[in-house]
């Protein structure tokens, strides 16, 4: 699947992992929500889990916790980030 | 503490002044209005919507009583479901019967700033004079957040008061707030693309006069309807209705010129809260970074792919199991006190019509759907529980994958369950979700799900197909459990068609908030009870005494002078009825006596043990139903047809218990659809459905099983 897709999808991420959000793939309306939650363009996010099933994937954003469908997170593009080497 | 009943009727009282609370879910909104108002509250309907209208009376700092308006949660004012399209309409002022609310209190959540104040910027906007109520404050500390009150206030233009619903902790400052005269409405507003701003400057100039909204609400006005294609209650209340074309061609024209004006928008307003935030929120421990907070922890556990589940289960077992078990206690209670009622009413009235209206009529009929109530209230007091933990938006995170299979959401899984207990509780659960078609596709198969009212029917048949006592408990419980399993999966594979068919649109996008686990608030879990036993009881007392009334009717007239009451039933209506449709049962192996039970059930399913009850004369009409099972079952087996053949054959048992496992028999239940949906047509369509596929699906049952011999 990820040789499809030029850049990483928000549905990429390993548990754990942080990007940015750089870009959006199909219409406006039936993202228009996640966007207004605060998911755009440039928004830091944290890859937290997938649900026991497999799906939807839950996030951190903005100092809260999004759950959304692989289906949505693929049409959202990321440029991950490496964390902070601790210490 | 005044009672409930003061009247805080909205449409007469105009000398008080109105806030609206406003706020995103999550964000303690409820917990500060009960705290606010206390139990002076109302639930009534928006006018022609069917969405919650909830009105309480509260006192000023100052003594004065003013009106407050608790608003649906919302995270944007661009809505995507009526509740929503309602919060942005009152702000407006364009709903009939709701004044423009004075004032705004708008409900942030401290710990989760910059997302709430999304919601809040567009408020401001609107230029309704605001107040921000920067909730959980106390949380955000312990997060080890700061924010710098002051200059937050001062950059966004409106008060910013720091308060805890919880503790009740800066409720006197909202109130001294709230009694301040409004200033000056902010100047504050989302940038826009100055092709964007051409345009609305063009608009604005064309519509007519208006000298209540200044330069900057009709601005934000106009955004709103340029993003909302289906804002017309809005364009019709400003009286805008001449526009409506101007306004469609500038929509279309905007997104031909600009595709991606409404995205830019989005990012830029967050740009701006960003501009806000800087310097004034201060984050603890680098929040997104390796932080074990207590939600993280409890997280790890209860999403875990094994313990999770466990826990999941077990939870839903134990609510099974109370509305089961501990709700039995109070409901003999009550079932005693409406026989006690009954018995009072036989010594005291002399025997005949009336005598027969109150006991059989009003107070059989009433009490058999007031014994619910228990166990509404305990499933009432799980869900809340369940919701103001957090805990319910985990259970929707785990369920979503299987609910998602047949079309539905994760949220679409706590209403189902339960409509075991009851259909009623669960459709009115169904307003969790935001979808509408979502919504209507659970309320459409939340009947299929066994309530409690089939359990006695379940019994009844089950206790003459295995008429002797030597069969062992587990297949009478496996039979039991496998009609519950048919109704379910049933429900399910109607959720999928209706999804690809009648409730096919456009898919929204699973958007669940998952918000920190929190101790529930005791007060906004037993508000929460109490309303809904109160719409209970108010249906109750309405639509379905008004039924058992008529039902009555039909049992009892026309009057035959017979003196056993099995002569008296065959004689009235409902039996004449019940041979009236006698030919459509005997394809199903069954006899008019038992039509008469399934005409008794279409007020209630569990109506038809007592009607059948009295069909086979056991006693007369005052006996107990329940304390009467076994020689009800004794009598029906030994019915038989005119050619000396059994009728309640295994076979017609099983049948029996099929058709009630579709067949949509609950008025109860239809009026509460025709209230969620506010139109007919979906109540009729259900009825009609369901009771055809309980047909469709008892006959084939039948047939096939006497071609093969049972």
């Amino acid at each position: 699947m990820p040789s499809e897709f030029p850049t990483p999808r928000l549905s990429d991420l390993e548990p754990g992992a942080q990007a940015v959000v750089v870009g959006f793939h199909g219409e406006l309306e039936p993202l228009k929500r996640l966007r207004e939650m605060g998911l755009v363009n440039g928004t830091r996010v944290k890859f937290l889990r997938w649900a026991p099933l497999g799906d939807p994937l839950e996030i951190e954003l903005r100092g809260y916790r999004l759950s959304l469908r692989r289906h949505d997170a693929e049409q959202i593009e990321v440029r991950p980030i490496q964390p902070p080497v601790a210490g | 503490m005044p009672t409930e009943e003061i009247d805080v009727a909205p449409e007469i009282q105009t000398e008080l002044a109105t806030v609206a609370l406003i706020g995103n879910p999550n964000s303690g909104k409820t917990t500060l209005f009960n705290a606010l108002t206390g139990l002076r509250q109302k639930i009534a309907n928006y006018p022609g919507v069917t969405v919650e209208k909830k009105i309480g009376v509260f006192m000023t700092q100052h003594g004065r009583e003013a009106r407050m308006i608790d608003l649906p949660g919302t995270y944007s004012l661009t809505p995507q479901s009526p509740d929503e399209a309602v919060t942005r309409d009152v702000l407006l002022g364009v709903l009939p019967d709701t004044p423009r609310p004075d004032r705004v209190v708008c409900v942030v959540d401290a710990a989760n700033l910059e997302r709430n104040l999304y919601l809040a910027s567009q408020v401001i906007e609107l230029g309704v004079p605001t107040i921000i109520a920067l909730n959980m404050i106390d949380l955000a500390q312990t997060n080890g957040d700061t924010i710098d009150v002051a200059e937050l206030s001062r950059r966004i233009g409106v008060p910013v008061i720091p308060c805890s619903a919880n503790t009740r902790a800066g409720l006197a400052e909202l109130r001294i707030a709230l009694s301040a005269p409004a200033g000056a409405p902010p100047d504050w507003k989302v940038p826009l693309p100055p092709l964007v701003d051409q345009s609305l400057e063009m608009i604005r100039t064309e519509l007519p006069p208006n000298h209540h909204l200044g330069f900057a609400q009709i601005r934000a006005i106009l955004i709103l309807l340029l993003t909302d294609e289906r804002a017309d209650r809005l364009v019709v209340g400003l009286g805008w209705e001449h526009m409506r074309h101007r306004f469609r061609t500038a929509r279309a024209s905007l997104l031909e010129k600009l595709p991606t004006w409404q995205e830019d928008s989005i990012g830029a307003r967050y740009g701006r809260i960003g501009e806000i935030c800087e310097g004034v929120l201060r984050r603890g421990a680098d929040a997104v970074d390796a932080k074990t907070s207590f939600t993280d922890r409890a997280d790890a556990v209860l999403i875990h792919p094994v313990w999770g589940w466990l826990i999941f289960l077990t939870i839903m077992g134990l609510m099974f199991t109370s509305i089961f078990t501990l709700a039995n206690y109070p409901m003999d209670g009550i079932k005693w006190l409406f026989g006690q009622a009954g018995e009072w009413v036989s010594t005291a009235l002399p025997p005949g019509d009336l005598r027969s209206l109150i006991t059989d009529g009003v107070i059989k009929g009433v009490g058999g759907v007031v014994v619910f109530l228990p166990q509404i209230l305990i499933l009432f007091l799980f869900i809340g529980l369940l919701e103001d933990s957090g805990y319910m938006a985990r259970a929707a995170f785990i369920m979503d994958r299987v609910m998602s299979g047949v079309g539905l959401h994760g949220k679409s899984f706590i209403p189902l369950l339960s409509s075991y207990a009851c259909a009623i509780p669960g459709i009115m659960a169904t307003r969790t979700i935001e979808n509408p078609k979502d919504r209507l596709a659970t309320i459409m198969v939340a009947p299929f799900m066994s309530c409690s009212a089939r359990l006695p029917v379940y019994g009844l048949m089950i206790a003459t197909l295995f008429p002797t006592d030597d069969v062992p408990a587990w297949q009478k419980a496996g039979l039991l459990m496998g009609m519950y399993a048919l109704g379910t999966l049933t429900a399910f594979a109607f959720a999928w068609l209706f999804k690809r068919t009648i409730l096919r649109g456009r898919p929204l996008p699973l958007v669940l908030e998952l918000p920190p686990y929190r101790r529930p608030s005791l007060r906004t879990v037993l508000q929460g009870m109490l309303d809904r036993a109160k719409a209970f009881i108010r249906r109750a007392g309405t639509i379905i005494l008004g039924l058992s009334i008529l039902l009555w009717a039909l049992a009892y007239y026309p009057k035959s002078g017979a003196e056993k009451p099995d002569d008296q039933l065959a004689q009235s209506f409902a039996g004449r009825m019940g041979k009236f449709i006698e030919p459509a049962l005997v394809p199903l192996g069954l006899n008019w006596k038992i039509g008469i039970g399934l005409i008794g059930a279409q007020a209630a399913r569990e109506v038809f043990v007592s009607t059948v009850a009295v069909v086979y004369s056991v006693g007369g009409a005052d006996n107990n139903a329940e304390a009467g099972t076994d020689s009800v079952r004794k009598a029906l087996l030994e019915d038989k047809w005119p050619d000396g053949r059994l009728v309640f054959t295994p076979l017609v048992c099983l049948t029996i218990m099929i058709y009630f496992v579709f067949s949509m028999q609950c008025i109860a239940t239809l009026a509460v659809v025709r209230r969620e949906t506010n139109t007919w047509r979906w109540p009729v369509f259900l009825f009609f459905y369901m009771t055809g596929f309980a047909y469709l699906a008892s006959l084939v049952f039948y047939q096939v099983g006497t071609r093969l011999g049972y």
